[in-house]
């Protein structure tokens, strides 16, 4: 909302100064956001007198003027056709800016044609005031030297453009804004009721409400005989400063009202009606050709104005062209209704349309305000269009505000903090325009028609708070907790951490991607729920909340390699998601390399591969405190996986927590990225929690002085065997002694029987209490071999 | 006598004489050695009469002792000698490089997300999360948004398809919406913060349809107004780093709080960048206020026993205010440059104690 300072003083009795008027603003939660202040920008100008005008000896277009300034009198050579002896002029200093040139003066005096020239008078185009071309701007003679140039050109009227929060109707309204800043301290609130216009016959125009819910009460007015022409020079002014632009005398009255009152107003073209006025519900098939050119399909839903023709209105959001007021316009018919702020709402969401009358009846506007409204649009109609006015003629009943607030005085220490004492409140309430009824522990407060966010006790407290200066609160800094050892983080969030820095010591760097992607790579990932399908995406390719962070990683990561990166690893913990309930969210992290094999003078680094991933992701899980080898592994569930070279790992038959190994070279060709692309990802929800414990005590060591032990064993077995059959065959031989089992060679080839290999195997046991015997060890090794053999159908390699 | 003299001369004149480890063992057999002249010297002894023995023994064995130990520290000179001169042959070139390792980062905005929560938590917080798709209940009603009312169309919302008649599911505009399970699922006293991704219909130079947002909510007896403004100043001093923060409240309106306060703290620009806490100009940094009667009761909580207040900020924002990030869009790009230039450490955690960055 834009006002300039001179409209707000219509309102508002005061002498503080803009900064003033500012603070004020601030104070009472008026949000600027912007100041067009055009004294500030020409605040280096000022009124000139041209004492003399020569010819220039070398030119024929320039003379040489001696002018009075605010700085002594300086030759300045002027180009200016109209620069005569005698001329008041603008008078622009050495240095100075012209903002309608986009340049500064030199600082010294410099030679024009041989001939110093101090200076420049100004036209109103270099000053971006004005738009003359006949040279330097020739002012008032009254006007005195050394006059700000602002003042001269009566442009000293800052504009203020601040947020009004959608609680604040009222705000659209200068009127408005004008009682707030009073409530404020800026001034006195000049509270002059509008002045009733008599008509001099009763209105011709009947009105029938048949829609009371949407439409309770109409006032209308006829005015005979008007000349809609331009609006007067003032009303211009004010419509421009605010960004209108002037269109005629009716339609830039309505225009004024709405922005001085918040109050709408529509006027018709009352020739153009046919029959008696209408508000009612739309009907089916119903259209309006509106005042924006468009048509707009009419739903029972809507509130409508029609005549005997049909709908020529919408109420509350824009009228149509049938009715519409012209230059021809000589009997004009002027609408103040009051419309439901919900319906109105709902009208303006079906049809699209943004009007001021929309904003304001959407957010409330005092029901009270009808009479007022036409009064006024009345007198300005009459003032400057002429004619005869008739009797107002009001349909319905405004609806009546019963509500009343009950404030307990004591809540505003309660909620603030502050100690207010209740006079200052009821002197703040009223000046906010409450009737107050004071009970003692509390006041009973009526609240004004153009407020509509005052309910409970709390809403007061902000009045009186807000009023008071937030500046005055006290500054407490919290108490000790109620409550004491309670973990800051739950332990997902500390999985996310320690996973996190887990892989970024690993040479991850992370990211955050998108939670939405396309839904055709969704599907690729598993998803593609229409539930997860977003219907107003902000754009087309990111309509569907993601499966997987692999897509995103991947996209990710290629674009990396086509900037020139080589090897790309990346991470991201982040949500993905299963359903659209509260519960189909889940946590993960997932990393991905799209790698390249680096060169090294010691022979190059083996590229990364699935067994790679697998390892990034078994540094995280030892990270997380989950030994990996309690889970299984198994072949891969998701069909974006390399289904030969990569696996999920399982805990139990049903739960699935990570996926790790190569992407499935189709998806990634999908995707436009190339292969191959490795990575895991591992569900942070789908872990056990681990068992809290009653202390942080932990155990005594158990002191072992026995070294282990560690033989070696080569099975041959076929080549669909896998390897964890033979190592878990072999732990199985004696869990209690045996605490390692590792793969240290895998062979085919000379030796092995095709579609046979050999795997080889170190175990390492561990006596506790006794040492082993070599009886001992010789008994484990045969049930290490018998349990190999047994598992595998291999046999010992010999 | 002058025998054992000379011998004794003469056997550590050899040793010394010794070059390398076999010219040392050749001295040592041929006096030490079974037929070497020392041991001869010893069994001559044997034919001694009982007081030469008992006046030539300790004198033998003695002159025995003195060449056996010249004997073995010239070979620790010589074994010391013969390694360094291996060595002088085993040379590698240093200055060669190591394996490159990649080097990883952590991202600024989940870095920010620990600060504050490191902050938070030394004020007795908890971190609490909710579900990023929500529905219309939790993202607006309950947090006393009309229904149809104008502060509704203010969040540029995403929408899903609605599913059998009911109102469309929403993605989270706000992380308020944890506030209210919050409530729903503990009784006070509560201080929580939330963090987490929240979205909005708009993209364009300062703003993008996913973003980051801390919700605090703090339900006791006695909370006041006046521990939100000493909260939120005490934040932002830890949060920036700074000894003092000018800080002011300006009245404002969202629907969940009331009174409602944005808080603005003051800033100075030196170069590109901006120092937070003093300086010419105010930097709106947050929205707060004391959580609106309708919203306790519409979480079971009686506005008569129990109140407080509520914040929520733009974690973008305040990472880029701290470190200095010029542009918000590149947050979400993994872009590898970025991430080496505004990436941190992977071992660097925030904490009260040992600093936040």
């Amino acid at each position: 909302m834009k006002f300039p300072l001179s409209w707000l003083k219509d309102h508002l009795a005061t002498t503080a100064s803009l900064d003033e008027i500012l603070a004020a603003m601030l104070k009472a939660g008026l949000e600027v956001e912007h100041v067009e202040n055009p004294a500030e920008r020409l605040a280096a100008f000022t009124v000139c007198k041209v004492t003399d005008a020569q010819p220039h000896p070398d030119a024929d277009k320039l003379r040489v003027c001696t002018v009075d300034t605010v700085d002594g009198t300086k030759q300045i050579v002027c180009g200016a056709p109209n620069a005569r002896k005698g001329m008041t002029a603008i008078y622009a200093p050495l240095g100075a800016y012209i903002p309608g040139l986009d340049f500064s003066l030199d600082k010294k005096p410099r030679k024009i044609r041989g001939v110093e020239s101090s200076g420049m008078m100004c036209s109103t185009k270099e000053l971006e005031a004005g738009d003359d071309h006949d040279g330097i701007a020739d002012l008032d003679e009254a006007l005195k030297l050394g006059t700000p140039a602002a003042e001269a050109l009566g442009l000293d009227d800052p504009v203020i453009d601040f947020e009004v929060t959608p609680n604040r109707p009222d705000w659209l309204g200068v009127q408005g804004i004008a009682r707030d800043l009073a409530a404020a301290g800026a001034g006195g609130f000049i509270d002059e009721p509008v002045k009733k216009v008599s008509g001099s016959f009763d209105c011709p125009v009947e009105i029938s409400l048949e829609a009371p819910d949407a439409c309770p009460v109409f006032a209308g007015a006829l005015v005979k005989d008007v000349t809609n022409g331009p609006s007067p020079d003032w009303l211009q002014a004010r419509l421009r400063a605010v960004g209108l632009a002037p269109k005629s005398l009716l339609i830039d009255i309505t225009n004024y009202i709405s922005l001085d009152r918040a109050r709408p107003l529509h006027v018709y073209d009352a020739d153009k009606l046919r029959g008696k006025i209408i508000a009612r519900l739309g009907r089916t098939a119903e259209t309006l050709d509106a005042l924006d050119g468009k048509t707009y399909e009419i739903t029972p839903d809507m509130c409508v104005i029609a005549d005997a023709s049909g709908a020529i209105g919408l109420g509350g959001v824009m009228g149509g062209t049938s009715t519409a007021v012209s230059a021809e316009t000589r009997n004009v018919f002027i609408e103040s209704a009051w419309f439901d702020p919900l319906r109105t709402a709902r009208t303006g969401r079906t049809t699209g349309i943004t009007s001021d009358a929309r904003y304001r009846f959407e957010r409330g506007v005092d029901p009270s305000s009808c009479a007022d409204g036409i009064n006024q649009a009345l007198r300005l109609v009459l003032d400057y269009g002429g004619g005869t006015a008739s009797k107002i003629k009001i349909a319905g009943e405004a609806p009546e505000r019963t509500d009343r607030v009950v404030f307990t005085k004591s809540d505003v220490t309660r909620l603030t903090g502050l100690d207010i004492k209740t006079a200052a409140m009821k002197k703040t309430l009223k000046s906010l325009g409450f009737g107050i009824e004071d009970t003692g522990e509390s006041i009973f407060l009526t609240v004004p028609g153009w407020r509509f966010d005052m309910a409970y006790s709390a809403d007061i407290v902000e009045e009186i708070a807000r009023l008071e200066g937030y500046d005055t609160l006290p500054t407490t800094s919290l108490p000790a907790p109620e409550s004491g050892k309670r973990a800051v983080t739950t332990p997902i969030q500390d999985r996310v951490r320690t996973a996190r820095r887990t892989l970024a010591s690993r040479g991850f760097q992370e990211a955050v991607t998108w939670s939405f992607m396309p839904h055709a790579d969704a599907k690729l990932f598993g998803g593609g729920d229409p539930a997860l399908t977003i219907a107003n995406p902000v754009a087309s390719e990111l309509n569907q909340m993601r499966p997987s962070i692999l897509a995103n990683l991947a996209a990710a990561a290629q674009k990396g390699f086509n900037k020139g990166e080589r090897d790309m690893r990346l991470f991201e913990a982040g949500p993905v998601y299963r359903g659209d309930g509260p519960k189909d969210q889940r946590t993960v992290i997932a990393a991905l390399v799209r790698p390249v094999a680096a060169r090294h003078w010691q022979g190059n680094t083996a590229a990364y591969d699935p067994y790679h991933a697998k390892a990034d992701l078994f540094a995280v899980l030892t990270a997380l405190g989950q030994p990996p080898t309690r889970f299984q592994i198994d072949a891969p569930r998701q069909a974006h996986w390399h289904p030969g070279q990569s696996a999920c790992l399982k805990l139990g038959p049903k739960v699935t927590i990570a996926h790790f190994g190569a992407l499935h070279p189709r998806v990634l060709k999908a995707l436009d990225v190339d292969g191959p692309v490795y990575g895991f990802e591992l569900n942070l929800n789908a872990l056990p929690l681990m068992r809290a414990k009653t202390t942080k005590t932990k155990p005594v060591l158990q002191k072992i002085d026995l070294s282990p032990i560690h033989r070696d064993f080569a099975f041959v077995v076929s080549d669909n065997i896998a390897a964890n059959a033979i190592t878990i065959a072999a732990h199985g031989a004696d869990k209690k002694l045996i605490t390692r089992v590792d793969v240290f060679d895998v062979y085919q080839g000379q030796g092995i029987e095709p579609g046979q290999k050999s795997v080889a195997i170190e175990v390492t046991m561990q006596p506790i209490g006794d040492a082993l015997t070599d009886k001992d060890i010789e008994a484990v090794s045969d049930k290490i071999v018998a349990a190999v053999v047994k598992a595998t159908g291999g046999s010992l390699r010999r | 006598m002058s025998e054992t003299t000379t011998i004794e001369s003469e056997a550590l004149a050899a040793i010394e004489a010794a070059t390398d480890l076999s010219a040392l063992d050749t001295v040592r057999v041929a006096e030490l050695g079974k037929k070497g002249r020392v041991s001869g010297l010893m069994k001559t002894l044997g034919q001694m009469s009982a007081e030469e023995r008992q006046d030539m023994g300790p004198k033998l064995n003695a002159l025995k002792t003195r060449v056996a130990a010249a004997v073995e520290a010239r070979k620790t000179v010589l074994e010391d000698a013969a390694l360094e001169a291996d060595l002088a042959n085993d040379v590698l070139d240093m200055t060669l490089p190591p394996r490159r390792e990649p080097t990883g980062t952590l991202h600024p905005v989940m870095q920010v997300f620990e600060e504050i929560a490191a902050i938070f938590g030394d004020m007795g917080f908890t971190v609490a999360e909710g579900p990023d798709i929500e529905d219309d209940w939790h993202n607006f009603t309950a947090l006393n948004f009309p229904e149809g009312h104008p502060a509704r169309e203010t969040h540029d919302t995403f929408f899903f398809h609605p599913q059998q008649g009911d109102k469309p599911k929403v993605l989270r505009t706000h992380t308020s919406p944890v506030q209210i399970r919050t409530m729903m699922s503990q009784k006070p006293p509560i201080r929580i913060i939330a963090p987490g991704r929240v979205y909005r219909n708009d993209w364009d130079a300062t703003h993008t349809p996913m973003f980051h947002q801390v919700e605090g909510l703090v339900i006791e007896k006695n909370i006041h107004m006046g521990h939100l403004k000493g909260c939120l100043i005490d934040f932002v001093k830890a949060f920036f780093e700074v000894d003092s923060v000018e800080a002011r409240f300006r009245p404002h309106f969202f629907p969940f709080t009331e009174p409602s306060a944005e808080m603005d703290v003051k800033y100075t620009k030196v170069g590109e960048s901006i120092e937070i806490g003093e300086g010419d100009a105010w930097m709106e940094i947050l929205g707060s206020g004391m959580v609106h009667p309708n919203v306790l009761r519409n979480c079971g909580i009686d506005p008569d026993d129990y109140q407080g207040f509520a914040f929520g900020m733009g974690v973008d924002r305040l990472a880029m205010l701290k470190y200095g990030m010029p542009d918000l869009r590149p947050y979400f790009e993994a872009d590898a440059k970025w991430s080496r230039h505004y990436g941190f450490k992977p071992w660097l955690t925030p904490s009260v104690s040992g600093g936040l960055s």
